[in-house]
């Protein structure tokens, strides 16, 4: 099962490596990390994917709650979140392709951000299986590099 | 006393009229604010190896009136004797070493104190600032190294963070579950100089460590007592760390449920006492091992269900119902998945428990317990057959027998450091511990050469009382270079080594499961297995320190009191048979069931 956990670091020497020691050392899986500032600029916020069974989700939080560093650990577990991830991708498209990606992209509501003779690139932001999709849709094309940021998560009952 | 100092600090503040927030002191280099820094925490020792990087702190050290520098001969031996400070008093030891290898000698014991989540302060020299990430002679990433093992830690980055992070230092590591703190201080800001602010109070905003139990969980662990009827306290460290000794007994006596410790829990409950069953786990007592496991209530105090006290951990009290009180929630559901968790002090939970028990007429009993009589008949049946027994023989001394004649004549009062291994297991069973922080040991890490510095620290917190290392002859050589620590210092905590010239406990293991095929288990020397190797009495003689040897049991009760009786440092090496195994024993993730008895 996949958790996306979301926390409020403070802003300090070493506090990325600490969370994810924190997480190799407890032999946790971490599936994306995004780490950015806040509106404060002495607190980071990161977001997490993990994936684990109920127990390891449980170890999870309290462990990150316990470094000292970390001053909130929120879990979106079963809760109304909304979530987004920011990809870029480069893909082959000469002039018999190019008006097929085009056409996916619109239908994705992508945006192309540079044309190239033989490449265009692509951004898209979106939920995680709306990314899946549009990446599947592009792989006959042929990418050539790609870019991920990791999941970005905010609550709905706030 | 440092306390008084302290409270005499804040007085001077105030009456002064400077700021209530904060102090202002002279302009300092950094070094000496930091030996400030610590002077204002009521640090009376610092066990500290000096290098390259740490030598201003040293030369600050050095017009300290209030701290005294300790010099250890080796730095983990400086860890360990902190440790050993921390573990008597319950406030934080201090230790301090030079960058690098200086540094690395620390780790042993910031993993130690952070397993057995003993309070430790520990200081490193780093290279300068721009140095750093250069591979400078003598550097190492340590914030880096020390992650995992650590409660906090810090790299100083400017010199006016000094005063600030010391003083959190000394509260993370303090506070809640008590654990090792690092401080890795850059030379250059330790030779910079600057005008130190004094903060009274620190905010951390993602640290609480006050934790007050839920009120509601409280009354149903009392609704499940009332229903109980094979009601079962295990409790470990967290008591002692809590100071809740006096809280455990009393929440014991009103109930009237027995008591089984864990080996970090060893003297939070008296041995001594009609509800005491020892302790539990690998090589625990049998009746309570079988009275946890076969509990219908299991009431779990300060405890972490370590694989050594549980056996196979699905298998652990399986049918009965578990109460865990922690004040770490990573603990809770942890390692065991647990009825009622209960996330507080443990102080404060015992002391609302008492209440509650007070007003609905449960009176405090020394003995004469009638509660649950089918319960202690059953268990009073496990303790005739199962006691804890060993073959004495005539001539040669067994090391149970040295471990019992030493609680005879120390009358269970002294303190009782150890090693790591057999003698560390003896210890704890045939010492009977009446007093919270008496004995001082490595038990999550197990770190043989623990005893001997640990006891050197110890004997600094309680120069009142006797302080015993029972060492091994494995353990007691890989610290030995203390023996000038304690003796040039004049501490003199006593050493009583089980010399059977072999690492016993892995001994043991390669008779049990390996057909006795010795693996580099012999520490004797195999050209002449007539002789004594080493002779620690030689070694004895080159660090100035009394010793002597013990070969006959009839010699042992005279040589004993002479070793109690010396007024310094002084070292016991009694010769033991190498063929005795602790028992019993619950071989690795077994149960209870497997117990072995002889």
């Amino acid at each position: 099962m996949r958790h996306t956990i979301s926390i409020l670091v403070e802003n300090k020497f070493g506090v990325l490596t600490r969370v994810a020691g924190m997480f190799s050392g407890r032999g946790f899986n971490i599936d994306t990390l995004n780490v950015g500032p806040t509106l404060d600029p002495e607190i980071s916020r990161m977001t997490i994917v993990v994936r684990g069974d109920d127990k390891v989700l449980d170890q999870v939080n309290k462990q990150l709650d316990k470094l000292v560093n970390v001053i909130s650990v929120e879990d979106f577990g079963d809760t109304e979140y909304v979530d987004r991830e920011l990809v870029l991708l480069r893909v082959k498209a000469d002039s018999k392709s190019r008006a097929d990606i085009m056409q996916i992209c619109d239908i994705f509501r992508t945006k192309i951000i540079d044309v190239q003779p033989k490449r265009l690139a692509i951004e898209i932001t979106g939920s995680e299986s709306k990314i899946d999709k549009f990446v599947a849709l592009m792989e006959p094309f042929g990418i050539t590099e790609l870019t991920r940021t990791g999941k970005i998560a905010l609550s709905r009952l706030k | 006393m440092p306390s008084k100092l302290t409270s005499k600090k804040v007085k001077k503040t105030k009456s002064s009229g400077k700021s209530l927030f904060s102090e202002r002191g002279p302009v300092m280099n950094g070094a000496e604010i930091l030996v400030a820094s610590l002077e204002r925490e009521g640090v009376e020792y610092i066990f500290a190896y000096p290098g390259g990087c740490s030598m201003p702190l040293h030369q600050a050290l050095t017009k300290s009136k209030k701290i005294r520098t300790i010099l250890p001969r080796h730095e983990q031996g400086g860890g360990f004797a902190a440790e050993g400070y921390a573990r008597v008093t319950g406030r934080a030891g201090v230790c301090m070493a030079t960058s690098g290898p200086g540094a690395t000698n620390l780790v042993t014991c910031i993993a130690d104190a952070y397993m057995d989540s003993v309070p430790l302060v520990a200081i490193t020299g780093q290279v300068p600032q721009e140095m750093i990430g250069r591979g400078a002679f003598q550097e190492t990433d340590f914030f880096g190294i020390t992650l995992p093992i650590v409660k906090h830690s810090y790299l100083v980055w400017d010199i006016n963070d000094i005063p600030r992070i010391i003083k959190e230092a000394f509260h993370i590591a303090q506070s809640g579950r008590p654990g090792p703190v690092l401080i890795d201080i850059p030379k250059n800001i330790q030779n910079q100089t600057a005008q130190p602010v004094f903060p009274k109070s620190i905010t951390l905003k993602g640290y609480n460590p006050v934790r007050r139990a839920d009120e509601v969980a409280l009354q149903e662990m009392l609704g499940l007592i009332a229903t109980a009827k094979r009601p079962m306290i295990y409790c470990g460290g967290g008591v002692l760390s809590a100071e809740a000794s006096a809280e455990l007994r009393e929440f014991a006596e009103r109930t009237q449920i027995p008591v089984a410790t864990t080996l970090m829990g060893i003297g939070c409950f008296p041995e001594t006492h009609p509800l005491s069953l020892k302790w539990l786990g690998m090589h625990g007592t049998v009746y309570a091992n079988n009275a946890v496991n076969e509990a219908d209530l299991l009431l779990a105090i300060g405890v972490r269900f370590d694989d050594r006290v549980t056996g196979k951990v699905e298998k652990f009290c399986e049918h009965g119902t578990i109460v865990h009180i922690d004040i770490d929630n990573s603990e809770i559901n942890k390692n065991k998945w647990v009825k009622l968790p209960i996330l507080g002090d443990v102080k404060d939970a015992l002391t609302r428990l008492n209440r509650a028990l007070d007003r609905s007429g449960s009176k405090p009993l020394a003995k004469g317990y009638t509660r649950f009589p089918a319960w202690y008949r059953q268990i009073e049946k496990w303790k005739k057959e199962h006691p804890l027994r060993y073959q004495d023989t005539p001539d040669a001394i067994q090391p149970q027998h040295v471990i019992q004649l030493l609680c005879e004549l120390t009358k269970g009062d002294a303190i009782i450091a150890t090693g790591v291994g057999q003698h560390q297991m003896w210890a704890a069973q045939f010492y009977n511990f009446t007093k919270p922080r008496t004995l001082v040991t490595s038990a999550g890490l197990g770190s043989m050469g623990y005893g001997y510095p640990a006891a050197i620290g110890a004997k600094l917190g309680r120069p009142d009382k006797q302080v015993i290392d029972i060492d091994g002859d494995g353990s007691f050589l890989m610290n030995v270079q203390e023996l000038a620590t304690a003796h040039i210092d004049g501490i003199a905590p006593k050493v009583i080594i089980l010399n059977n010239q072999h690492l016993g406990m892995v001994v043991q293991w390669e008779d049990r499961f390996y057909d006795s095929n010795r693996g580099h288990t012999f520490l004797g020397d195999p050209k002449d297995l007539t002789r004594i190797y080493p002779d620690y009495l030689g070694i004895c003689k080159g660090f100035g320190v009394p010793a002597e040897r013990v070969i006959h049991k009839k010699d042992l009760r005279a040589a004993l009191q002479r070793m109690l009786d010396s007024k310094e440092t002084y070292v016991l090496d009694v010769m033991t048979p190498y063929t005795e195994h602790v028992l019993p024993m619950i071989p690795s993730g077994k149960t209870y069931k497997d117990i072995i008895t002889e």
